[in-house]
């Protein structure tokens, strides 16, 4: 009765279910069984002929390692600096653009976007040149003022600090497009009435423009921990994670485990618990940003 | 008190646009820098910092008009000897014949499945869809990272390493097209389709000549948006594509840095030709790009 009710039903809406069905089977395939099975992995450990279940080891060696420490905490401060900075930089500079006319408009936010849409292995490239100790442009900028050139990714005390000042210096377009479609939301009726109280630019700004800003700015956070927790390109192009392991990311950590020394458990270790911390923190950044919309 | 507001505004705004050009200066110098470079004298990039702007573009025109344009050409042909070298030393041309044909067939594949998906997610009433919706969505907080070892595995078992296919095939399966579709297509009033329904059109009809067109502008969006993160995705192809052959030119790129460490005109054309085509679709598409970013976040 029950089967044939669900037969029934199916047959009805065979329509709906074909036109879901090719997209539903590929993400089934290529993103639900990884998935899954990227949580078994971590307790595997893959041989040359077999592959064996070995409960928790993988953490344990993990934890042992002093790799995956130095890795995490590279990948800490780089996350916990580039991603506020961003996030600041985006609404700084979208204040600005926003009063301005549509032609200077379209011009900022194309100057700005134009980094994001190039790939992150371009901007590395051009960087790397930058940063070339003999023929960089950074040196013979220094050489120019009077000041002596370093070797900005070949020295460990430079590299992770030459690395996050790329990421703070190209410019967080998604950041800022996002912010400028939030403030064209905001009904002008608020700033008025402000107005009329006898506000300042200044106060209109900090008291209503970046209270209303809010539900973006959670975006933005959670978006962009997600993604500097999992920087990659840039450390694969300009330093390798070297000199020694001071520019080493997790990313690049499973990268090297799984694929240069084919530890997949071991590498699906690291993700698993990659994935955990940005949960921690996406969670933490959910429980403190708190969306309230009353005003609207 | 009136005027010495408003002086205040003035210069309150000048400040502002000071630091709006600033940045946009440090935003655009990398990019400068990639094509100033390319387009620099060869032996002179390998051994020199070159000038800001290359000897081409201030001295062509001017050598033109005085009537040296024998000088004028052979500058001309000096100034491409980057571009030269690339072309013919590596496999650039390969590359970029891969990387276009991954992004052409992954977009025009993720156009049709993900249209037909949210088309059903959006407009259809029937058991099950709101449940098949959410477990796809609730996999978008997942980052990348965390499917990269399995998915390793799954492609190598189906014989899909060094094979175009290996990266097409992942691609297809995001699910951030789906959710941006139904996005757009939920505000498209349902009365329209119902009125094909009466005249009889088949329920691919309805999707494919009422749907479809009415739905260009989120398709427009989507395919742009798509064709961009194919074109520059790294990782994913790093691991799957080893053979220079097979290689999109982001991998390309790569081998360009290991191999020819101090040749910087060299590397830099490389990094001009992998981002003229997303910036010229950029310049002419801006408003999808911003588009897109408006109706795909999650809220809402």
């Amino acid at each position: 009765m029950g089967l044939q009710k669900i037969l029934q039903d199916i047959a009805r809406h065979k329509w709906d279910y074909l036109f879901v069905l090719p997209k539903f089977a590929v993400f089934v395939a290529f993103i639900g069984v990884p998935v899954a099975w990227s949580v078994f992995i971590s307790f595997q450990e893959f041989g040359v002929f077999q592959t064996r279940w070995v409960g928790l080891d993988n953490f344990r060696v993990a934890f042992e390692d002093d790799l995956f420490l130095i890795a995490l905490k590279n990948t800490v401060w780089y996350a916990l600096i580039v991603m506020p900075a961003n996030v600041l930089i985006a609404l700084v500079l979208a204040s600005l653009i926003f009063p301005l006319s549509r032609k200077a408009q379209t011009f900022f936010r194309a100057a700005f976007y134009l980094p994001t849409v190039t790939s992150a292995v371009v901007i590395a490239m051009a960087w790397k040149y930058i940063y070339q100790p003999d023929v960089g442009l950074l040196n013979a900028f220094l050489r120019m003022l009077g000041a002596s050139g370093r070797n900005w990714l070949g020295q460990s005390s430079t590299a992770m600090w030459s690395v996050i000042m790329m990421s703070i210096l190209t410019p967080p377009g998604v950041g800022i497009i996002m912010y400028l479609a939030a403030m064209g939301s905001i009904p002008n009726e608020i700033y008025e009435a402000a107005t009329v109280d006898g506000a300042s630019g200044f106060q209109k700004w900090w008291r209503i423009t970046v209270p209303l800003l809010k539900p973006t700015t959670l975006y933005l956070v959670v978006l962009g921990t997600i993604g500097s927790f999992q920087v990659f390109s840039q450390i694969m192009i300009m330093t390798r994670g070297g000199p020694g392991h001071a520019t080493k990311v997790l990313v690049y950590l499973i990268y090297e485990t799984a694929f240069r020394d084919m530890e997949f458990g071991l590498a699906g270790a690291y993700s698993l618990m990659l994935f955990a911390i940005i949960m921690v923190f996406a969670f933490i950044q959910f429980k403190y940003l708190n969306v309230n919309l009353e005003y609207y | 008190m009136q005027r010495s507001s408003k002086f205040l505004l003035k210069v309150g705004a000048g400040i502002g646009y000071f630091i709006l050009v600033v940045a946009a200066v440090v935003s655009l110098l990398p990019l400068h820098w990639v094509f100033a470079t390319a387009l620099q004298l060869h032996d002179e990039v390998i051994s020199h910092v070159p000038p800001l702007v290359p000897r081409v573009a201030l001295e062509y025109i001017p050598k033109v008009l005085s009537g040296d344009g024998e000088g004028a050409s052979q500058l001309l042909y000096d100034s491409l000897e980057n571009l030269r070298i690339l072309f013919t030393r590596t496999d650039m041309v390969r590359w970029f014949l891969n990387s276009l044909i991954v992004s052409t067939s992954a977009t025009v594949t993720i156009l049709f499945l993900d249209s037909l998906a949210a088309y059903a997610f959006a407009k259809k009433q029937f058991p099950g869809r709101d449940l098949l919706f959410w477990i796809m969505i609730s996999t978008m907080m997942i980052p990348g990272h965390v499917t990269l070892v399995p998915m390793f595995r799954i492609i190598a078992v189906l014989g899909l390493r060094d094979n175009l296919l290996g990266v097409i095939l992942p691609d297809i399966a995001m699910v951030f097209g789906v959710f941006l579709l139904r996005q757009f297509m939920r505000t498209i009033p349902t009365e329209l389709l119902d009125a094909a329904k009466i005249d009889g059109a088949s329920e691919f009809g309805i999707y494919s000549r009422v749907m479809l067109p009415l739905a260009k502008p989120g398709i427009a969006t989507l395919g742009i948006l798509t064709f961009n993160a194919t074109w520059n995705s790294f990782l994913w192809p790093l691991i799957v594509l080893n053979k220079s052959q097979v290689m999109t030119l982001q991998v390309g790129l790569k081998t360009l840095l290991d191999r020819n460490l101090v040749d910087y005109g060299m590397q830099m054309s490389g990094a001009a030709v992998a981002a003229f085509p997303v910036i010229i679709v950029f310049l002419f598409f801006q408003g999808y790009f911003v588009k897109g970013l408006t109706l795909g976040s999650l809220k809402g």
